[in-house]
């Protein structure tokens, strides 16, 4: 049976399922409860400046019938005291010696980061983590974001925050800049012992078709939130993986956060090279139970795959990961329909057609079975993508696999198209030789479908 | 059997006639409608007899334009909250869904639809308005589906039109000839009222048009006639003791029961007579009005039966019993009803104790109406002529649509016909100007 636990950076944790900084590690007692439900960790909600929220907090994106596919918020940083969160911190500490609770900071002098450092250690904090990523509020006062977006500033707070820590600690970046490896090095200049991302998207999640106020709305007037949920992971895995492969980032300890919600998610970043995940906005969904799922189907794939810890797999996705001009050009798939599945939606028709390369045709037999017109199919994907049923249209491989040949190879060789109508170029006779045409024959099967149901 | 106790009073015939397909809640509405794939071409759209646009619709109903979504409903049928309800849509769009295909329940299309139209007529707010007044005038005659559908689209092309109805209600078979399970009578006035509210067409009703000397009238105060007159009652058929007491037709029995509903005499054995959607309404009836046995008989084998599937098998589930290959030779009794002597295929002749028999075989064609017009032609089951295009008769001032011209089919078909005529008018007078 495979074994969850994990050392990361030195912070025991019975398994890599920790909360991150946010609502549902406001208090001692959701954290208790979480370790009872089975998280192995929990950053603690930030402590630091003293603030005061709004009401209200959190907006939301919702898909067809999901709620929350997307999720932002405009709270801020703990409100509550200090000391009721540091007495609360050494009861959880005592109570799950064993748990890895992490004490979130946000402060802004460098005499406040030596004063409350000092606390949370006091309070058996197992770790810190420095909050650099917050997009609202805070970053209004200069920090959280703020500190992100500013590698300079970045490092010098996490060299003072070295010169002290007796723990861990873990520099959260913010993913509201260009290029995350330009805060990531800074805070690998300034020695820090690990790295989390993502914080939150600067975001709007959308308006009020009323009052004209963007959601969350504060008294009919509302103010950018970070985004989160499910909508950001893409984003997330992205991130880690240029920290990942940056030669001198990637010896870095990463814990992943970013719209993590069961188990496929972790895996998913595990491979790419976090070695723990931290979960907000599944657990402001569906409560702390969720980790069951996460953690039974954690370990049925590492049984299944035969890997012992998450450290026999993790990365293991990053060599497949390459710039575009690595890639395999002669590499070809088409799609193929599989007739029997086809329920006949023709949606791969529609996107094909409106959407991509024209190279799907529905037969004028009646049938509403269509049919890849190979010579026009470029492999791209869209129809599989759009087509409700399972396996129905699937990519199939039509080059011999004897060929290798990448864009890179091409402009070391000097073989790269580089006139407007270079023939070495790709998209050949991929047009439709009369539009005019085609459309009007369009419009006359309309018609003459019309004609044929009236009678 | 006796699954259902006789209603011995409104709200236990309410029990009885519980709706078949209950208003969707907006939640239900909201996770129902994001199933739709909106699907290219789509094939519930093809099989819907007046073309509704059901994926833009649905689509509509998902983002929270339940507005837009009854106009788009209203803009292919006039119909469309009855139709929404009545529509035997398992064998129309739902059974065009391509869900279906793989075993996943088609999208609720008809329930989906009612839940856009329900929510404009009860709002009662307007979503059309007439067209500007031409000065032409069209007369109607049946306030049926056809008619209605007719009287609306001629209002938005600016007609003015009036309706004659022979009955006091509004809206022909609709509220007089459906299953009480299927739809009220208050849900189908109720949408004449939006519509008639906002497009303002008059009906006339209890004027009946029954001589050559009403048609002339017509034929010299309007400048086109609909004739949306459905058709006649239950025929004939030549049986031996049909004219007995406990002996009614289909189309009355159900008549009776929509307007009188627990008070409608219902006998303890009752006899069907029929293979027709009307026989296995009448049978359902029966069964839920209390009756202790009711045999639902036809002539042909069962696979032969006009009736769809569903609805045999929804009379089965009320307790229906169904024989087949009998043909009834004789309605046995003194002056009332005893029995009915049937005869099978091969000789073997059957009876059943019956205090009730009710004949669902077929209206008669009101052939009489067409003799009271001028070259008025008819085809050879009776039914008048039309051009499939414009729904114009071969009298170029008439114009029909519904029952009369297809021999009896559903209230979607007769709103399709309805909308037909209008344009066909429409199109026949503005040629004429020119």
């Amino acid at each position: 049976m495979a074994d969850l636990s994990v050392d990361f950076a030195g912070i025991k944790s019975p398994n890599p399922f920790w909360l991150a900084s946010a609502p549902p590690t406001n208090s001692g007692y959701q954290v208790m409860k979480a370790y009872d439900a089975g998280w192995g960790g929990a950053v603690w909600k930030t402590l630091g400046m003293p603030t005061i929220n709004v009401s209200s907090r959190y907006g939301s994106v919702n898909y067809r019938d999901t709620r929350m596919a997307g999720f932002n918020n405009i709270e801020l940083i703990s409100d509550r005291p200090l000391e009721d969160n540091l007495r609360e911190m050494s009861e959880v500490t005592k109570r799950f010696p064993n748990h890895a609770t992490i004490a979130s900071l946000m402060v802004d002098t460098r005499e406040q980061w030596i004063d409350i450092i000092k606390r949370v250690e006091d309070a058996g904090a197992k770790g810190i983590e420095l909050n650099f990523g917050c997009p609202h509020g805070m970053c209004e006062r200069g920090m959280g974001s703020a500190v992100g977006q500013d590698p300079v500033a970045l490092k010098t707070i996490v060299e003072w925050v070295m010169d002290v820590a007796n723990i861990p600690v873990i520099t959260k970046l913010s993913p509201n800049i260009s290029h995350i490896t330009d805060p990531g090095l800074a805070a690998i200049e300034a020695n820090t012992d690990a790295i989390s991302l993502i914080n939150t998207v600067k975001s709007i999640v959308g308006i009020d078709l009323d009052t004209y106020a963007p959601y969350p709305v504060v008294d009919g007037k509302g103010s950018n939130g970070g985004y989160c949920g499910p909508a950001v992971k893409p984003i997330a895995l992205h991130m880690l993986k240029d920290l990942k492969q940056h030669p001198k980032i990637k010896h870095i300890p990463i814990s992943g956060i970013g719209g993590i919600e069961n188990w496929r998610d972790v895996v998913e970043y595990i491979l790419l090279g976090a070695t723990n995940v931290q979960v907000c906005t599944a657990v402001m969904h569906y409560g702390f139970g969720i980790v069951r799922e996460m953690e039974a189907g954690l370990v049925k794939f590492m049984d299944d795959k035969g890997y012992k810890t998450i450290y026999d797999f993790a990365g293991k996705a990053l060599p497949n990961v390459l710039e575009w001009k690595d890639l395999n050009l002669k590499y070809k798939v088409k799609a193929k329909i599989n007739e029997d599945k086809c329920i006949g939606c023709d949606l791969c028709y529609i996107a094909c057609d409106d959407g991509a390369h024209q190279a799907i045709e529905i037969p004028n037999e009646g049938s509403r079975i269509p049919r890849v017109i190979d010579e026009n199919c470029v492999g791209c994907n869209l129809c599989a993508l759009v087509c409700p049923v399972e396996n129905c249209i699937t990519m199939e491989r039509v080059d011999d696999g004897t060929q290798f040949k990448t864009w890179d190879q091409l402009t070391n060789e000097n073989e790269i198209p580089n006139t407007w109508n270079d023939s070495r170029a790709g998209g050949k006779g991929h047009y439709v030789p009369d539009p005019l045409l085609a459309l009007k024959e369009i419009r006359k099967d309309k018609s003459g479908e019309r004609a044929k149901k009236a009678e | 059997m006796a699954e259902y106790k006789k209603p011995e009073n409104e709200a236990e015939f309410i029990e009885n006639f519980k709706q078949k397909n209950p208003l969707m809640n907006s939640t239900q509405a909201h996770y129902e409608s994001s199933r739709c794939l909106y699907c290219y071409d789509a094939p519930c759209m093809n099989a819907c007899p007046t073309s509704i646009d059901i994926p833009l619709f649905i689509k509509q109903i998902h983002t929270g334009n339940v507005e837009g979504a009854a106009k788009t409903i209203y803009d292919s049928n006039w119909l469309g909250n009855a139709c929404g309800t009545v529509c035997p849509t398992g064998v129309l769009c739902e059974g065009a869904c391509v869900y279906n295909e793989q075993d996943v329940p088609p999208l609720k299309i008809g329930r989906l639809q009612n839940f856009a139209t329900r929510n404009v007529i009860d709002s009662k707010k307007n979503i059309y308005e007439p067209g500007k007044e031409n000065g032409k005038k069209v007369a109607i005659v049946g306030s049926g589906p056809a008619g209605i559908a007719c009287a609306c689209e001629l209002r938005l092309l600016g007609y003015k039109v009036d309706i004659f109805e022979a009955k006091e209600k509004p809206s022909g078979l609709t509220v007089y000839g459906i299953a009480p399970y299927k739809i009220t009578n208050e849900e189908v006035l109720d949408e004449i009222s939006y519509l008639q509210n906002q497009l303002g067409f008059s009906i006339n009703y209890n004027s009946e048009i029954k001589s050559k000397t009403q048609f002339q009238e017509l034929e010299n105060n309007y400048d086109a006639i609909f004739l949306g007159l459905g058709l006649g009652p239950t025929a004939y058929r030549n049986i031996p003791g049909e004219d007995k007491e406990g002996v009614f037709g289909g189309v009355e029995f159900v008549e009776d029961l929509r307007m009188n509903h627990n008070k409608t005499l219902v006998g303890d054995k009752v006899v069907v007579l029929g293979g027709g959607n009307t026989a296995m309404d009448v049978a359902s009836e029966s069964a839920r009005m209390g009756a202790s046995q009711v045999s639902l008989v036809y002539r042909g084998t069962k696979d032969k039966m006009g009736a769809y599937g569903f609805e045999y098998e929804l009379a089965l589930s009320a307790g229906v019993k169904g024989i087949f290959d009998a043909s009834p030779i004789e309605i046995l009794g003194d002056e009332k009803v005893k029995g009915v002597k049937f005869k099978r295929k091969n000789g073997e002749e059957f009876i059943i104790d019956s205090d009730m028999v009710i004949k669902a075989t077929g209206q008669a064609k009101q052939k009489r109406f067409y003799d009271m017009i001028d070259r008025l032609e008819l085809d050879s089951a009776s039914k008048i002529k039309v051009d499939l295009d414009t729904n114009q008769t071969t009298n170029q001032k008439y114009f029909a649509g519904g029952d009369a011209i297809n021999g009896g089919a559903e209230v979607v078909n007769a709103a399709y016909d309805g909308k037909l005529a209008a344009k066909g008018i429409h199109k026949w007078l503005n040629k004429n100007l020119k």
